[in-house]
């Protein structure tokens, strides 16, 4: 956009410079200004269909749809003009006629542009006397739940699946008031990517089955994440209800997933929410291991660490600042630090450049490859009589147990106990990720932050602060108190991430020294 | 007036001189009538001076919105490198419009004709006619006409020996009024829902297939032979002289409580009253007229006082305080019910209505119902606000002029016969016939 020529128009008294090109509701956007519409959306192709955003334009015969009109040098844009907001009352009446006031029981309650905007600029009655239309409810397949009624037919959905997902499932039906969105004979809302439609819909009419009847909006706590789903690394934000995880929803990063979260993120928290968590640092004496406190506990991981070799077997969803001192604990000793990442089919959306569920079921391989944790099949082969073996949150498979049983002493730093893990020196409970802070690398480089939803269970401590202080207890010094100066000693060491902090990665992420600006650009 | 009638003697038969000869149908029919002369001179002229002798003649569209038709090809960059379409808009649809329908029937070739000669002036080797679903007998003339011109070499590869293509299509629409709308019609054509697009970008920048296009209707593009033939000096003088902007002749076709309806064609400013009482006949025996929608059900309704001082031109019909629109004209009698009628016009926009804009897709319908349960005598006095109120909403605010085409004849029944309207609510006037049948 650099070489397009800037455009000066003034929209609601302020003054506008945009590239030639911009619609008038973009362009609002940047000066603060908020267009009521409903049909537009920034991740689709236009429809101008909902006529909620008519604006008045200056010396224009008729009101101008803004998002459909693009901006031209000198013109005076009124958004809030008599003619602008009686036509937009108009559309919100006759959006409501056939709609239920069903809102107390509408998942979409208190997150609904059409109850946000009725509020605002609605009638305060209606003048329909007549029977409102009536059609049940449809399954859509996959996550998906159509409640025709409340359907304002925007076609953001129609426009998703035919214009970004490339699955042309959706249509719109019918015609006049009977239209409703039709799902193609014999095929289901099953595109890896179809539950987009539910966050697109401005209104309660695409569900998720699973959030239903779950939560009201206003009681959910809403917290930047990023997915870990796979190494796309796609922006989300985690809303909890009581300290639980209970809905995951995509967070607009151009860079990295436009506005978009597949299918596969947004269903994989129910294990941040398990029960079975370790809770309390352990430490196994001559007898059964047993509940300690937390400087006990290092003192003791220290002491079966000391003079050994230790190897590291590190989950590739935990942070870089945690993985950053799992490889300097298993170099400083002599051992290897490795992974293994789950591999899954890749699911690209086709609309949107370089997004995709990944073939890599985790959030940050790129991040331990590039602190110097080894990939492999066999992650703990190099393991002899007498070393030492740290695991890092994730299962083990029976080969690793073999491996495992070799060993002369283990620590476990971990959120659960792993199924199969023969003996434990050790354990030190640690946060899952939406428990503490910290920072994932994508697939393409871009090191993103993710912040903390909900408290963790018992004495469980941030991951990269307990390996921190593991490395402290092993005569490695460190002075970190938060995830921000865990990141500035990961930065000041390791060559890729140096020049970087939490701060200039802010929530939008930053890309490593040699990576390509993002995933998409 | 067309087949089996003869043309009243006040007709100018331009368009309607070979209604009612079957031979005319046929290529060497046509022919012998002096068909394809024009397409034959066309061919050999430069665009630019085809599209001058139609600028000069003042034809104007014919589908409606009386458009000049010389200033619309003028808008295709010609030799911009991109393909160029021309579609014939034949989905006549508009209620009490069937002029069309006939010039199809009766003149295929005309329409072939015209066709390749608006092609070639706007730089295009294809031209589409898109006809309405419902009309099987032109769809049948139609196919008919084009394979024989094709096989003759009239059209195709190397049309009648000139080395320039001109390819014609028929396409049969499935049955939509809204398809009607160039821009829906383009989508239909491209094998999209018959949804009408944003504007801009116009037609003629990006139309069909996202192509260069002009989209004409049959009865204009019927009209260019003669005009390309006779000249356009030829064509303005058969109309009055004292309006230059409306020019030529038109076809009207008029239905309702006429003595004799049917298609008429007179030059354009003829009187409206001499019109419906000399060429129509009058009112049935016994009866009033009461009031016309002169132009196609999308127009405002006119009262006789209008209509007896009106001239038929594109002028003469908005000093009225209507259109002339696709001179469908609706002639109702002092037995009609004007609000029954109104509902039932609300009623056909309700169902056609494509559910893209929201004043169109709610809007219709709630009109309709609110105008309905007027009828059935349940209506109140705030109903006539709410109805008012609504057509505003539906003015000028949507995508296409569908929702607009709805308001303009409830608003206009409502002013000027409200009377009737509040009959109902009073209960003065009961229909005990179910007002509308489904």
């Amino acid at each position: 956009m650099a070489d397009t020529p800037l455009v000066n128009l003034t929209i609601e008294g302020r003054p506008v410079s945009v590239p030639a090109g911009t619609s008038i509701l973009e362009a609002a956007k940047t000066v603060g200004v908020l267009i009521p519409h409903y049909c537009y959306h920034p991740g689709l192709p236009v429809a101008g269909v909902c006529r909620m955003c008519l604006v008045d334009v200056e010396k224009a015969p008729k009101l101008a749809p803004a998002c459909a009109t693009s901006v031209a040098e000198g013109q005076v844009v009124h958004v809030h003009a008599e003619k602008a907001r009686e036509a937009r009352k108009g559309v919100l009446e006759m959006l409501l006629i056939n709609h239920p006031l069903d809102c107390p029981i509408c998942d979409q309650s208190g997150e609904c542009e059409l109850q946000d905007y009725t509020y605002k600029e609605g009638r305060a009655d209606s003048r329909y006397r007549e029977p409102k239309r009536f059609n049940p409810v449809e399954d859509f397949g996959g996550d998906v739940m159509y409640v025709p009624n409340r359907c304002i037919l925007c076609t953001r959905c129609v426009r998703f699946m035919e214009d970004v997902a490339h699955d042309a499932v959706l249509n719109v039906s019918e015609r006049g008031d009977r239209a409703y969105i039709g799902k193609a004979d014999g095929k289901d809302l099953t595109h890896p990517w179809a539950g987009n439609v539910v966050d697109l819909c401005p209104v309660g009419a695409l569900l998720s089955k699973d959030f239903l009847n779950k939560a009201r909006s206003w009681e959910l706590d809403r917290t930047a994440s990023v997915c870990t789903g796979c190494s796309q690394g796609c922006n989300m934000i985690v809303e909890t209800r009581d300290n639980a995880v209970v809905r995951l929803r995509p967070r607009p990063n151009s860079d990295v997933n436009a506005f978009f979260l597949c299918d596969h993120g947004r269903l994989n928290y129910r294990w941040l929410n398990r029960g079975d968590r370790l809770e309390a640092p352990s430490l196994r004496g001559a007898a059964e291991p047993r509940a300690t406190d937390w400087d006990v506990a290092l003192a003791g991981a220290a002491a079966v660490l000391k003079g050994k070799r230790v190897h590291v077997l590190a989950s590739p969803n935990l942070s870089n600042e945690a993985l950053f001192f799992l490889a300097r604990i298993a170099k400083a000793s002599g051992g290897k630090a490795a992974f293994r990442v789950e591999q899954g089919p890749e699911a690209p959306l086709e609309g949107v450049e370089d997004l995709a569920l990944r073939a890599d079921r985790a959030a940050n391989g790129r991040g331990a490859e590039l602190l110097g944790l080894e990939r492999s099949d066999t992650p703990l082969a190099g393991v002899a009589a007498g070393d030492a073996v740290i695991v890092a949150d994730c299962e083990l498979t029976p080969d690793d147990v073999k491996h495992v049983s070799k060993a002369g002493a283990v620590v476990l730093v971990s959120t659960f106990m792993p199924t199969g893990l023969p003996r434990v020196d050790v354990s030190l409970p640690i946060c899952n990720y939406v428990e503490e802070e910290g920072t994932f690398t994508n697939l393409r480089g871009r090191v993103q932050r993710f912040l903390q939803a909900r408290a963790a269970p018992g004495m469980a401590r941030p991951s990269w602060y307990v390996l921190a202080d593991l490395c402290n207890a092993l005569g490695d010094r460190f002075d970190v108190l938060t995830a921000g100066q865990a990141f500035a000693a990961l930065a000041s060491s390791q060559s890729a991430f140096a020049g970087l902090s939490h701060d200039t990665i802010g929530l939008r992420g930053a890309p490593v020294n040699g990576a390509t600006a993002g995933a998409t650009s | 007036m067309g087949f089996p009638f003869k043309p009243h003697p006040r007709e100018t038969t331009v368009l309607s001189k070979h209604f009612g000869e079957a031979e005319a149908r046929s290529l060497d029919g046509w022919k012998a009538r002096g068909g394809y002369q024009a397409l034959e001179q066309a061919l050999g002229m430069d665009p630019v001076a085809i599209q001058a002798v139609v600028k000069d003649s003042g034809l104007r569209g014919r589908g409606g919105a009386g458009f000049p038709t010389g200033l619309k090809w003028s808008f295709m960059k010609l030799g911009d490198g991109k393909p160029h379409y021309l579609c014939c808009n034949a989905d006549e649809s508009e209620p009490g419009t069937f002029k069309d329908r006939e010039i199809m029937r009766w003149t295929p070739h005309a329409l072939i004709e015209g066709c390749a000669i608006a092609a070639h002036a706007i730089g295009a080797e294809t031209a589409y006619i898109y006809i309405r679903g419902e009309f099987t007998e032109p769809l049948d003339v139609m196919e008919r006409a084009v394979d024989e011109a094709r096989k003759a070499g009239v059209i195709g590869k190397n049309a009648m020996g000139s080395g320039k293509r001109v390819d014609v299509w028929v396409h049969k629409g499935a049955g939509a009024y809204i398809c009607g709308e160039e821009t829906a019609m383009m989508n239909s054509l491209e094998g999209k829902r018959g949804n009408p697009r944003i504007k801009p970008p116009f037609p003629a920048a990006a139309g069909l297939f996202g192509m260069p296009t002009t989209i004409n209707n049959v009865e204009t593009l019927a009209a260019v032979p003669p005009i390309l033939v006779n000249g356009g000096e030829w064509y303005k003088k058969m109309s009055r002289p004292d309006n230059p902007k409306s020019t030529g002749t038109k076809l009207w076709s008029v239905c309702g409580n006429v003595q004799r309806p049917g298609n008429y064609e007179v030059v354009m400013g003829f009187p409206f009253k001499e019109f419906l009482y000399d060429l129509c006949g009058g009112p049935p025996k016994g009866r009033k007229f009461k009031a016309v929608i002169p132009g196609g059900s999308s127009v405002p309704i006119i009262n006789m006082e209008e209509a007896d001082a009106a001239l038929m031109d594109y002028e003469g019909m908005v000093a009225a305080g209507t259109m002339l629109g696709s001179a469908g004209c609706i002639v109702m009698d002092d037995a009609q019910s004007i609000p029954r009628q109104v509902a039932r016009l609300a009623r056909f926009y309700a169902h056609e209505s494509c559910a893209q804009c929201t004043q169109c897709r709610e809007g219709t319908a709630w009109t309709t119902k609110i105008l309905e349960r007027m009828v059935a005598g349940d209506g109140t006095a705030e109903d006539f606000d709410t109805l008012m109120d609504l057509c505003e909403q539906m003015t000028g605010k949507t995508i296409c002029v569908l929702s607009d085409s709805c308001a303009a004849p409830v608003v206009s029944g409502i002013q000027k016969f409200r009377g009737e309207f509040e009959a109902l609510i009073t209960r003065k006037t009961v229909h005990t016939v179910p007002a509308i049948v489904a």
